[in-house]
């Protein structure tokens, strides 16, 4: 069974194609990450994925018990949060949001869930500081936690690195791999360090005028990834 | 000082000074409770955009000779405020210029007919008093008062029992979407909800201050808390205590209502500056 399954999709905005052609499936457990050039299309795929905008032709299929609305996504910065006065409690506890439907207060259990997935992103010292006041390694975990609170089982992280130094790049990737190895969390990455994505990925998709999908040793093997790979060093 | 106590309870006495006190607090808690909302999702400008559209059909009903407007003016506002935020998202025309637009518009719309069409003397004054509301919440009839009560008891119950959905659509539309959230139907519920607000509001301070009211105590009180709710509970507390102070000085002074009001929103925001600033240190 498979957890996610695109089938022929073509994706673009205003009528416009960007992709065409996508064929992949994501079985529980993978580590897929994502590349390619700036405006090859990955964040318009993420949002597909999420059901935030429609394919212009396929499908995406959600399996295995996973719903579209238990993706826990991990967005990319806006400007709106920069300054937005909320506390790390009142971020993560939004994660909830999906169970609750139309009633409008967040059960014991759901408090629980929130308080749970601050721990474990060791953010508890932090719970009632104030979101703007943190650093940028801090947000990022304050996003995965509500990602986490969202799902149980699919992560969809765009650009969790971008903007960190490299120090808190690797404690953030090692994270990342926790999930992924220890809680058995499917991990779906969009990424423009192909060298962290060579690392740590099982599953490579490159999207652009080729499109690859396979195992990562297929993808170092395949003399495809090699322009990219030393156009992608710096 | 006993001077002042007894002139106050000797206008107190009056039915609609009481009107008054009461609907302004009413106002004021309902314009501020959404004004956090506002100010953070970058809409501070639409409280004066619809009260210009408002200003505009409020000239459409004298010229018709409705007698009640209210009904006219509240329809076509809760319209154009669902048009200018779903605009906001994904129109040719950004969310700020369509407000522009639109405010602007309206505005010379309204006053063009008024202009042509006016059967009154006081052509200016009226339109004065449309705009500034120097009168007009101290001539509120005992209907006028429920009805303002009505509607801001139903704005603060939808507030309250979405306050949480309100929460992650304005943190985070796309993650709320992504994750089931109906950021649209909610983003709908925010525009009747401002309209509605709106439309109240300009009994009190007139069309053009109503910026005012949504965006001060959200400001102040941004400068100071750090969380959404007290950020919330804050501004609601601060433009209720601005709203009576205002009132009772211009009662007190002979001052109009509605910038009394505002003047005192802008000596709260200072202290609040101030405050901030100190609480703070050098880091802001």
């Amino acid at each position: 069974m498979s957890l996610l399954t695109c089938q022929d999709l073509s994706l673009g905005y205003d009528g416009r194609e960007i992709v065409r052609g996508l064929n992949f499936t994501i079985g529980p457990g993978d580590y897929l990450c994502i590349v390619g050039e700036n405006g090859s299309g990955k964040s318009t795929l993420m949002k597909t994925i999420l059901g935030l905008q429609a394919p212009i032709d396929g499908k995406v299929l959600t399996g295995d018990g996973l719903k579209p609305t238990e993706i826990g996504y991990l967005p990319q910065q806006t400007v709106v949060q920069k300054d937005f006065p909320a506390s790390v409690w009142e971020i993560v506890l939004s994660g909830c949001g999906n169970r609750m439907g139309l009633r409008p207060f967040y059960t014991k259990e759901e408090k629980q869930l929130a308080r749970e997935n601050i721990e474990k992103m060791g953010l508890t010292q932090l719970t009632k500081q104030c979101y703007r006041e943190l650093s940028g390694g801090q947000q990022q975990r304050v996003l995965l936690a509500r990602a986490l609170c969202a799902t149980r089982k699919m992560l969809l992280l765009d650009e969790p690195v971008s903007g960190l130094d490299p120090k808190v790049t690797a404690e953030m990737y090692d994270l990342i791999e926790s999930l992924n190895k220890s809680d058995g969390i499917t991990v779906i990455m969009i990424s423009h360090d192909i060298d962290a994505a060579v690392k740590y990925a099982d599953h490579i998709l490159h999207i652009g005028q080729e499109i690859f999908f396979g195992t990562k040793d297929e993808y170092v093997a395949g003399g495809f990834s090699q322009a990219f790979l030393k156009g992608g060093d710096d | 000082m006993s001077e002042i106590f007894e002139k106050l309870s000797l206008y107190l006495n009056y039915p609609f000074v009481r009107y008054a006190l009461i609907v302004g607090v009413l106002i004021a808690l309902c314009s501020s409770l959404l004004g956090v909302t506002l100010v953070l999702k970058r809409f501070s400008f639409i409280g004066d955009g619809l009260s210009h559209v408002a200003f505009g059909a409020m000239a459409i009903a004298a010229v018709v000779g409705l007698t009640n407007e209210m009904p006219l003016v509240l329809v076509v506002t809760v319209v154009s405020a669902v048009l200018l935020l779903r605009t906001g998202q994904n129109a040719k025309i950004k969310g700020d210029a369509a407000v522009a637009m639109i405010s602007v518009g309206a505005l010379a719309i309204g006053y063009l007919l008024m202009n042509i069409f006016s059967k009154s003397s006081n052509l200016s004054g009226d339109v004065c008093s449309t705009l500034f509301g120097s009168t007009s919440i101290l001539t509120l009839t005992k209907t006028e008062v429920w009805i303002c009560g009505i509607l801001s008891v139903l704005v603060i119950a939808v507030f309250l029992l979405f306050y949480n959905k309100i929460f992650s659509v304005t943190f985070d539309e796309n993650f709320a979407r992504a994750t089931g959230t109906k950021a649209g139907a909610y983003n709908l519920l925010i525009a009747i909800v401002i309209a509605v607000i709106i439309v109240l509001a300009m009994n009190l301070v007139g069309s053009l201050l109503i910026s005012a009211l949504v965006i001060f105590p959200a400001l102040s009180a941004m400068r100071v808390f750090k969380n959404f709710r007290a950020v919330t509970i804050c501004s609601a507390v601060f433009s209720v205590s601005c709203a009576l102070l205002g009132i009772l000085i211009s009662i007190l002074a002979g001052t109009p209502i509605g910038s009394t009001i505002v003047a005192v929103d802008i000596a709260g925001f200072f202290i609040f500056f101030m405050a901030g600033a100190l609480k703070g240190g050098i880091k802001r």
